[in-house]
């Protein structure tokens, strides 16, 4: 395992947090998924080894919680909210969009490596539907044609500002 | 009847110009008084001062908050922890978010006064992993209130400490389930646990007592604790005190969030006046009132029965605007405040689609363990999916609900309720839509109508 | 006679029938005791309870009694305390009793609760029962037909999920048929503390799986493959090999060590197709050991004794009783008796060194103890030996005495009861050196080097008792016939002491115990045929200064008292 200085820092740090160790599988998976991209089994026993774990306890939380990944992603992460109150206000128009803009099919990487589009349940800001991140950043009444202009800058390596606080 | 005035107690910050998440521009703003006040008082009139709110849990089962701190074994020796519900996950539901954003210290006040009220000295913020920002803007304000004494050892000169962790969780909704929020939080598969044996408040975290309470929740505890629980059991009305976010999306003119003294404002009124009415050319056909897996309301059926008023019984005959937005009525009629999520939809929806959609997603947030929510959630899903994909049959809105039955009171958490409720208030009230399905289908979607399954 | 009711037992209804059960017994159990089964697929009584399959659901009533006063709400019409019947279905394996619970099983709410999570186990289950190992012992199978609707209503497509992986060298798992019960990861991490199991994916899709890289290949992998409630983990061994329909079942026990593991034999025609564990709460729980399970090959395995032999001849039981008779009588006579011989066989073994006035002398047999069901001393019966007095000691490491006398022509011929003398430290010169008279099941260097061979039996072959750790003497009985041309271990035993000049004490075992009651004190109260299928712990006290083998293991802590568990058996 290849994890930066601050990563090692920020994990020797969260585990205290908890009474028991095993509480720590998740931040460390996040945080290795940070700095890796993905969660590779090396990094399954790699967590296990350090909180005490058996690698299958690991594996079972990778693999139950949708958020992380055993492969490398696009360089940007789309993820469009599929759920009721965005569907109804055009959501799956937006991930198709989405997919036609980089001819990419949802979970792959898209062809030059640009993204990687996902539909993904409830992103609680039904409001402001159709909703979609990109990595962490919420953007809000992504219709198709906000879909393009996202689209247009994440493929000139534009930042993609959310336009909110 | 006009609607009422919003009442801002919760959301009284929120896009506000001007006031930004740091922890001077909350202390500004009289920000930490009330906790300032609240640690130099006997923890047990604070939890007196909760129980005469008659504040009920924000996060969706309306639970009384003074009773679940009651039920929190003091005598075992172990620790009680304080674990914060920030897995807004129910669909529908976006109010913890603009809490968390922009008014952080609001939560955290509401958090070291509940912790300071049962003896709490660690806390856990399980925060849904899809708030990334969240969690960053959490930890910065514990960090900020943790500089400033007001969290961490020996608070505001007291002996009183607590500490305060923020934990992410990684996309799942059955996290918001109590025990299964603990079982991840542990470091485990979210499998929520069999009560008995597990109820929190005795067996919770680490087998500790454990109080689970929601963001929103706690936030309503600082107020209470400022203008006292009698104060507080005032505003909104009997049995459905303070104020609630109602959260609508979907279909209005002005989808977002409004804070109403809870019971004040009717399902019609937020609608057609708050929210603006339907979008152009459209009308409104069905709202769910509380999150997604509540009982979906049909505009144009009426609700009729008898209902206490002070000491009296009186008819009611309601339609769907009648009803006022509290949880006693919209558990009357059928269906439930659940988390506040009113999600609107107008004539443009199919409503097998729409049912599709909701099976997609409890399927897919269905845990797995137990039998009946794991196979009967996704059964429900591939009949839908197929019915709108594939061959739809007449029958198969019989089929569905037939399905949700055998879910609904069978499982080991509240999530066989929730993944059933749809299909069954779907199936009760849109039945012919179902039936005429097959037909109905072979006709082109207007344009503009949008895919939901 | 009238008692008051014991302090720890608790009067429940279980479909009215009105039972008493210990404190913390939970409904399913309760309700096996007055014959109401609750079906269960998650539920096993030696894990913890997670109530995930929900097929024991059942209705439950709690006496009614007035909130206020807390007094009892009696009904006028039936005289009796009301019942408040709860309006939803609890599970019974996670709903211990308390005093005046109401349980019933046989209500509508109950059967619509079973078919509905049968047929939800069902719709993604393959219907490959033909060709499925689990049939006749599936309990998917049993009770879709006692709890079913008997029809599908499902028509779209199942879910796909990995078949034939092997988990580990014994263990096959098939995933569709997988019904997600956990009982074979609780056990791997409760009971076999090798936690490599664990679902992974979600909801419906998932999945049982083994971590990547590891395997299920401890000793105890095959319990798994037990408590598969169906036919998703199977044994590799077994697997294919007969129809459980066809198999008699025999109870034995596990002669690996001293733990004495409780089994079964499970045999046709007289060939055994497997060995699986049998409940005994008090020793193995419901576990046994995989090491355990193969022993039976050694029936059929090669080298296998079958012809009395005479100086290399195969030769008449008759005659060689006569001719082992005549070079005993030379005197110089030594007896090796054997911790691997039942109760029986000791007995007798040390009555023929009664006989000849010889010394018995015992073969250690010590490794190393797993914890659990396989204990250090590897000699299933050496408390059998102390008991009836073929020994007065644990066995020493090495038959250095027994050398020693050899070496100085005060033995001249050894009775060897099963042991391989060269195995347990004779060297070739000493052998040389003696006549041998040999009894045992497969060929070595004893039995090579005997001038006189009997060919015995294995312990799947006949009856018998045996003493475990715990001084419990467990019976065990024969599951096959001998094969052909072996002898019962009894019959030469008793022959030999006869025709040594001792008493003839009979072949079969309900005759020799006649003689062990009446001469072992232990023994007195004890009957062959009264030993009930769990045992009976024998006073171990005489013997608790000696320093035995065995550490800590399930059921069993060195140096506890013996003597106070016997007053409770």
């Amino acid at each position: 395992m290849n994890l930066k200085a601050e990563t090692l820092s920020r994990i020797d740090e969260v585990i205290p947090h908890y009474p028991v160790k095993r509480s720590a599988a998740l931040p460390l998976l996040h945080l290795v998924q940070e700095d890796q991209g993905y969660v590779s089994s090396e990094a399954i026993e790699w967590i296990a080894e350090k909180l005490g774990l058996q690698p299958i306890n690991v594996y079972e939380l990778v693999t139950f919680y949708p958020m992380f990944r055993q492969k490398p992603i696009g360089r940007r992460h789309i993820k469009v909210c599929r759920t009721l109150s965005c569907a109804i206000m055009g959501g799956y128009r937006t991930c198709a969009e989405f997919q036609k803009q980089f001819e990419t099919r949802l979970g792959d990487v898209s062809p030059g490596g640009d993204v990687t589009v996902e539909f993904v349940e409830c992103l609680a800001s039904c409001g402001t539907a159709p909703v979609v991140m990109i990595d962490d950043e919420l953007h809000e009444r992504v219709d198709a044609a906000r879909a393009r202009e996202l689209s247009d800058k994440i493929k000139a390596g534009a930042p993609t500002d959310t336009g909110r606080r | 009847m006009p609607a009422p005035q919003q009442h801002r107690l919760i959301f009284r910050h929120i896009d506000e110009p001007g006031y930004s998440n740091d922890l001077a521009c909350y202390v500004r703003n009289g920000g930490y008084e009330v906790l300032r006040k609240a640690v130099q008082r006997k923890p047990e009139e604070l939890i007196d001062e909760v129980k005469k709110s008659g504040l009920r849990g924000r996060g969706g089962a309306g639970f009384p908050c003074g009773v679940k701190w009651t039920l929190v074994d003091r005598k075992s020796g172990k620790p009680i922890y304080l674990v914060v519900n920030a897995d807004e996950s129910e669909p529908g539901t976006f109010k913890d978010r603009y809490i968390i954003h922009q008014d952080p210290h609001q939560l955290i006040e509401g958090i070291m006064i509940t912790c300071f009220a049962n003896k709490v000295e660690r806390a856990f913020i399980y925060i849904r992993g899809e708030f990334p920002e969240g969690a960053r803007i959490l930890e910065k304000a514990i960090a900020e209130a943790r500089a400033a004494n007001l969290v961490g050892p020996g608070i505001l000169g007291t002996a009183y400490g607590c500490e305060i962790f923020v934990h992410r969780g990684a996309g799942a909704y059955i996290c918001g389930e109590e025990t299964g929020l603990i079982e991840s939080l542990e470091g485990k598969r979210p499998y929520p646990r069999i009560k008995p044996p597990y109820f929190p408040a005795v067996l919770g975290l680490y087998q500790c007592p454990t109080i689970v309470n929601n963001v929103e929740t706690l936030c309503h505890v600082k107020h209470i604790a400022d203008m006292g629980g009698e104060a507080y059991s005032k505003i909104g009305t009997p049995n459905n005190t303070g104020t609630r976010i109602l959260c609508v999306s979907g279909h209005v003119q002005r989808p977002g969030f409004y804070e109403f003294e809870v019971g004040k404002v009717t399902m019609g009124q937020l609608l057609n006046e708050v929210c603006g009415g339907p979008l152009p050319g459209r009308t409104f056909k069905a709202v769910i009132p509380g999150g997604s897996s509540a009982k979906v309301l049909k505009f144009g059926e009426r609700y009729k029965g008898k209902r206490k008023v002070g000491a009296d019984m009186v008819d009611y005959d309601w339609g769907v605007d009648d009803i006022p937005m509290d949880f006693d009525s919209l558990a009357m009629i059928g269906s439930m405040g659940g988390s506040g999520g009113v999600i609107v939809m107008d004539d443009s929806v199919s409503m097998v689609e729409a049912l599709g959609n909701i099976n997609a997603f409890y399927s897919h947030e269905s845990c797995g363990q137990c039998t009946p929510c794991r196979e009967g959630s996704l059964w429900m899903k591939k009949i839908t999916s197929r019915m709108v994909h594939g061959d739809a049959r007449p029958e198969d809105g019989a089929l569905l609900k037939s399905v949700a039955d055998q879910i609904a009171g069978r499982t080991i958490c509240a999530f066989g309720e929730a993944c059933a409720w749809p299909t069954q208030s779907f199936i009760a009230k849109f039945g012919d839509e179902f039936k005429a399905y097959p037909e109905a289908k072979k006709q082109p979607k207007p344009d503009g109508v949008p895919e939901l399954v | 006679m009238i008692q008051p009711a014991s302090p720890d037992l608790i009067t429940v209804y279980i479909d009215g029938k009105e039972i008493a059960v210990p404190k913390g017994t939970n409904v399913i159990e309760a309700a096996k005791r007055v014959n109401v089964d609750v079906p269960h697929y998650c539920y096993h009584p030696k894990l913890t309870v997670v109530g995930n399959c929900r097929m024991c659901l059942v209705e439950m009533g709690l006496p009614a009694v007035d909130p206020a006063t807390k007094a009892p709400v009696m009904d006028p019409a039936t005289g009796k305390q009301k019942v408040n019947w709860m309006p939803r279905p609890t599970i019974g394996c996670a709903t211990n009793v308390s005093p005046g619970l109401h349980i019933r099983t046989t209500t509508q709410m109950v059967k619509d609760c079973r078919e509905g999570v049968m047929e939800f186990l069902l719709i993604n289950h393959p219907l490959d029962c033909p060709i499925c190992d689990q049939a006749g012992e599936c309990k998917l199978q049993e009770q879709s037909a006692g709890y079913g609707r008997g029809y599908s209503r499902f028509v779209e497509k199942k879910n796909v999920k990995p078949k034939r992986t092997l988990l580990g060298p014994r263990v096959m798992l098939d995933d569709e048929r997988c019904i997600l019960c956990s009982r074979c990861i609780r056990f791997s991490k409760e009971v076999a503390k090798d936690d490599v199991l664990g679902f992974i994916d979600r909801g419906s899709y998932s999945t049982l799986t083994c971590y990547p890289g590891r395997k299920l290949e401890n000793n105890y992998s095959l319990n798994t493959v037990d408590i598969c409630p169906v036919g998703a983990l199977t044994s590799t061994d077994f697997r294919f090999k007969m129809r459980v329909w066809f198999l008699k079942q025999t109870n034995s026990i596990d002669t690996e060590s001293s733990a004495g593991a409780n089994t079964v034999v499970w045999s046709r025609e007289g060939v055994v197709y497997r060995v699986t564990p049998r409940q005994n709460d008090a020793v193995n729980d419901t576990w046994m050991a995989d090491s355990g399970r193969v022993l039976y090959k050694e029936i059929r395995a090669a080298g296998r004794l079958d012809s009395v032999r005479v100086e290399g001849s195969e030769s008449a039981l008759e005659f060689a009783l006569g001719a082992a008779a005549a070079i005993l009588g030379k005197g110089g006579a030594a007896v090796v008796g054997s911790g691997r011989s039942t109760v029986e066989e000791q007995f007798l073994t040390r009555k023929l060194a009664e006989a000849l006035k010889a010394k018995a002398s015992l073969v250690s047999r010590v490794g190393e103890g797993d914890g659990l069901l396989v204990t250090a001393d590897r000699n299933p019966n050496v408390r059998g030996a102390l008991v009836t007095g073929l020994a007065a000691e644990l066995p020493s490491a090495t038959l250095g005495t027994l050398a020693e006398q050899i070496d100085s022509g005060a033995v001249t011929s050894v009775v060897s009861v099963g042991e391989d003398l060269a195995a347990a430290g004779l060297s070739e010169a000493q052998m040389a050196k003696i006549s041998i008279i040999y009894l045992g099941t497969h060929a070595n260097a004893t039995s090579r080097a005997a001038r006189v061979v009997f060919p015995t039996l294995t312990v799947f072959e006949k009856h018998g008792t045996l003493v475990n750790q715990q001084f419990r003497i467990q019976r065990f009985a024969k599951a096959v016939p001998g094969v052909a041309g072996a002898v019962d271990d009894l019959t030469v035993l008793s022959r030999l002491v006869s025709a040594c000049g001792g008493a003839y004490l009979g072949s079969d075992v309900g005759t020799v115990w006649t003689a062990l009651s009446a001469e072992v004190p232990a023994l007195a109260a004890i009957r062959y045929s009264n030993i009930p299928d769990t045992g009976l712990l024998l006073d171990g006290s005489p013997w608790a200064a000696l320093p035995f083998a065995e550490g800590a293991s399930l059921h069993y802590k060195p140096g506890s008292a013996p003597q106070e568990a016997a007053a409770r058996g």
